[in-house]
């Protein structure tokens, strides 16, 4: 019997998915769902957008408005959707190749209009969809098929750099600490003004087999062990801390948001 | 040419040469006739030398840029140096009295008319010099009527500059009765 | 009913037409020679409640009107040469998706930056091909005030009638002259808007359901949750590696222009009856060669004028037979040989057939294209 989540908010004569077995993104997918589910919003208002990539191809699964764009586009087109209908829910999926190279431009300006979109980051590490590539997120020093030699890049930290921007709402989990992320996925789809949630994924395919992390288990084992609130290590000694990465709500404040602003505009000309 | 007008109008960028020209040619459609108004860009919003022209007919006009003007206006020394030697030979030139006229240019009319300074000393303001020399033009030539071209200026300027404008236009004609 | 005399631009001509033609949503980047209809855009959507959005870039620009026009907004977006190169991507993935709007590209001189501010006709066959990948094209191009007016309107008409995007190929000519145009009454307009599935019909988002030319399209939001991808599919919409679908495909979305040339294709033609000569020129350069017949015409020289308005699909039959007719056919254009190529192909044979080309930035006058005439005489 099929899960009623799956009934209710995915297509289910398109599943199975492409993922390979133990990907973390179909986790992340499951996440939204379940946000879009606790907010109740209406499926019909809801639009997913998403560019080219892995975790792109997840809106064609999910039964609501989808738009599967060109690489890295999805906010440019979102920003489109959302200004012409500001009644639709818009929530882009973008891998960290996708949001942050070819569409770092895109990311860092929806940031700044604080334009009412929530971006989802399914980030890998890695370009899966064309077999493994090094990316902006790829760590310094790992491998991916064209970095064969170690990664001479710094990496981007997404989250910071859309609070950088301007976003008005930031968060990061990863695939292993779902009950985190199924709360920060509703707050950030809840929150007007631009929101990113950058999920941390695993790529047990590419990046885990260049980089030698071992299993999907091993992966996970991975994210669960290295990552931890930024709230509860704020309490923690500092040898507790070594060697570990922040997760949690970043960034949360209100400021006025695109589309409202832009129907002011049209209001005051009205008078 | 008796019933087409080439006109090139050239200044510095920011004078209202450009401005000048769409009046002009405003002017000419309510009088019924067609006109073009066609413009030179450089780079630079300000300065430099920039150039407006226009055709007006009593015809419809294919090819809409001038090629050979009948009448040039400079505003500027630059401007006269660049622009001004292309002429019909029954042409007209009209320059500012502060250019000194490049060597070699002839026309059948020449007019050296002090149209920056009547808009500083007459009219109050150097930014009027446009208006002034469209009523110089129109004085000169009659291409449109006086009711049009001051109902084109009036469409045109910014409110509460009517009575500037209406002088300036006024100082125009008197210095085409003096050339 | 008294019609309003205006005198303007051609950019601002296009506004005033894509805003009769129902456009409701602009996006675009600013680049010389285009910046006024996103000026004149950014003033009058909010006053009739339409939207205009200055993106980060020229892709964003015409992504950003693809996402609108799937909200059910009629968008544009308009460019100039570096920033059409730009575009072509997302040309394309609206050729595949079929989703209408409306691309500008007031052409100017030169590849790469070249001549911002002066005319060019360099950018015509990459109004063609410039994309990746065969997809059907519609590409108008304007040479007056005027008609840059009524064929924004056609571009917006066609564009959601074909589901697919519709190129205004304008010149810096055109873009920046100002010419006398009476604005017609808003009744006198036809205006075409896409066809919509019925609440409770059945829907398949890329089906073509009988009677109809091209699949019925819901607005995002108005129930039919469908996918819209830029991926081969089938007519549910969603991805298909099926190279027989793939086939299918292609050959609906090249229908929709093969099977229409009829209603897609207008011209202009000038003195042709009994010419001898033919000068075949568009956008702009049709001026020059308007001026330059009449004066041949007063010399006693039978020569007409053949003006493709719509350049893509080329108007094949129409210069084929046109070629039986003349012992010659000049094409004046502003580029080292373009359309003069199409001429050729479509020929075949039956005349020769010349090129006066020019593409320094500056126009051609009527002189030296009457030069050009008289050394092919």
């Amino acid at each position: 019997m099929n899960h009623p989540l799956a009934e209710g908010f995915f297509r289910m004569e398109k599943l199975p998915h492409i993922w390979c077995p133990g990907c973390g993104h179909g986790i992340i997918m499951a996440s939204i769902a379940r946000a879009i589910d606790k907010l109740g919003l209406d499926k019909d208002k809801v639009c997913i957008v998403s560019g080219i990539g892995c975790s792109s191809r997840a809106p064609g699964y999910m039964d609501f408005n989808t738009l599967h764009t060109t690489h890295g586009r999805a906010l440019a087109f979102a920003t489109g959707v959302k200004l012409a209908n500001p009644e639709l829910e818009v929530i882009v999926i973008a891998g960290d190749g996708d949001l942050s190279a070819i569409g770092g431009n895109h990311l860092i300006h929806a940031a700044r209009r604080n334009i009412g979109l929530t971006t989802i980051c399914f980030n890998n590490n890695i370009y899966g969809m064309t077999g493994g590539q090094y990316s902006p997120t790829t760590p310094t020093s790992e491998k991916g098929t064209t970095a064969p030699y170690g990664n001479i890049d710094k990496p981007f930290d997404i989250t910071q750099l859309a609070i950088g921007a301007g976003a008005t709402y930031a968060a990061k989990t990863t695939a292993y600490h779902v009950p985190q992320m199924d709360k920060l996925m509703e707050a950030a789809i809840a929150h007007k003004g631009f929101s990113l949630v950058e999920a941390i994924s695993i790529c047990p395919t590419y990046y885990g087999r260049k980089n030698k992390k071992g299993s999907a288990v091993d992966m996970m084992n991975f994210l669960k062990d290295s990552f931890i609130d930024h709230k509860v290590a704020e309490k923690l000694p500092p040898e507790k801390k070594e060697g570990k990465f922040l997760i949690g709500e970043f960034l949360n404040k209100v400021e006025p948001e695109y589309t409202e602003q832009y129907d002011k505009i049209i209001a005051q000309l009205k008078k | 040419m008796s019933k087409q007008l080439e006109l090139r109008l050239s200044g510095s960028g920011g004078q209202g040469l450009i401005t000048a020209g769409i009046i002009l040619a405003e002017a000419a459609l309510k009088d019924n006739k067609n006109a073009i108004q066609t413009q030179s860009y450089g780079p630079e919003a300000r300065g430099g030398a920039s150039k407006a022209e226009v055709i007006i007919s009593e015809t419809s006009i294919d090819f809409p840029k001038v090629t050979l003007p009948n009448m040039t206006l400079a505003l500027t020394q630059i401007a006269s140096d660049k622009y001004i030697k292309d002429i019909t030979e029954d042409g007209t030139i009209i320059i500012d009295d502060s250019i000194t006229l490049p060597a070699g240019v002839t026309a059948k009319n020449v007019y050296k008319v002090p149209i920056i300074k009547t808009a500083i000393n007459e009219v109050g303001k150097e930014i009027v010099a446009n208006i002034v020399a469209l009523g110089l033009i129109v004085g000169l030539t009659g291409i449109v009527s006086r009711e049009s071209l001051e109902a084109a200026i009036m469409a045109r300027i910014p409110k509460g500059t009517e009575d500037l404008n209406r002088l300036a236009l006024e100082k125009g004609y008197e210095l085409a009765k003096q050339v | 009913m008294a019609k309003k005399v205006k005198f303007l631009q051609g950019n601002e001509a296009c506004v005033e037409g894509a805003l009769m033609a129902g456009m409701t949503f602009y996006s675009g980047y600013p680049i010389t020679p285009s910046t006024e209809i996103a000026e004149l855009s950014a003033e009058k959507l909010p006053r009739i409640g339409g939207k205009f959005i200055q993106m980060e870039d020229e892709i964003a620009g015409i992504a950003a009107a693809i996402g609108a026009s799937l909200t059910g907004a009629k968008a544009m977006t308009a460019t100039s040469g570096p920033g059409f190169s730009l575009k072509q991507e997302n040309i394309g993935y609206a050729a595949l998706a079929e989703v209408p709007v409306v691309i500008v590209n007031v052409q100017r001189g030169g590849p790469s930056t070249g001549l911002p501010t002066a005319p060019g006709q360099g950018d015509l066959m990459q109004a063609m091909w410039g994309t990746h990948g065969d997809h059907p094209v519609i590409c108008l191009t304007p040479d007056s005030v005027k008609e840059t007016f009524d064929l924004t309107i056609r571009a917006f008409n066609l564009a959601e009638k074909y589901r697919t995007p519709v190129i205004l190929l304008t010149d810096e000519i055109t873009g920046h002259m100002r010419e006398k145009i009476e604005i017609p009454d808003a009744s006198e307009i036809e205006v075409y808007n896409r066809i919509k599935p019925n609440q409770g019909d059945e829907y398949k988002a890329y089906k073509v359901y009988d009677g109809d030319l091209v699949p019925k399209m819901a607005d995002f939001g108005s129930g039919f949750r469908y996918h819209v991808t830029g991926l081969m599919h089938d007519e549910t919409g969603f991805p298909s590696n099926s190279t027989k679908n793939a086939g299918v495909l292609m050959n609906r979305l090249m229908a929709k222009i093969e099977d229409n040339l009829d209603d897609l294709i207008t011209y202009e033609e000038v003195e042709v009856a009994d010419a001898e000569y033919l000068i075949v020129s568009y956008g702009g350069t049709a001026r020059t060669a308007k001026a330059a017949i009449k004066t041949l015409r007063n010399e006693g020289i039978k020569v007409g004028l053949f003006r493709p308005i719509t350049v893509w699909p080329f108007p094949e039959k129409q210069v084929a037979e046109l070629s039986k007719k003349v012992k010659n056919i000049l094409v004046a254009e502003l580029n080292y040989g373009q359309m003069v190529r199409e001429v050729e192909r479509v020929v075949k044979g039956n005349c020769d057939v010349r090129h006066c080309g020019k593409a320094n930035g500056e126009v051609l006058t009527p002189e030296e294209l009457i030069r050009a005439f008289k050394e092919v005489l």
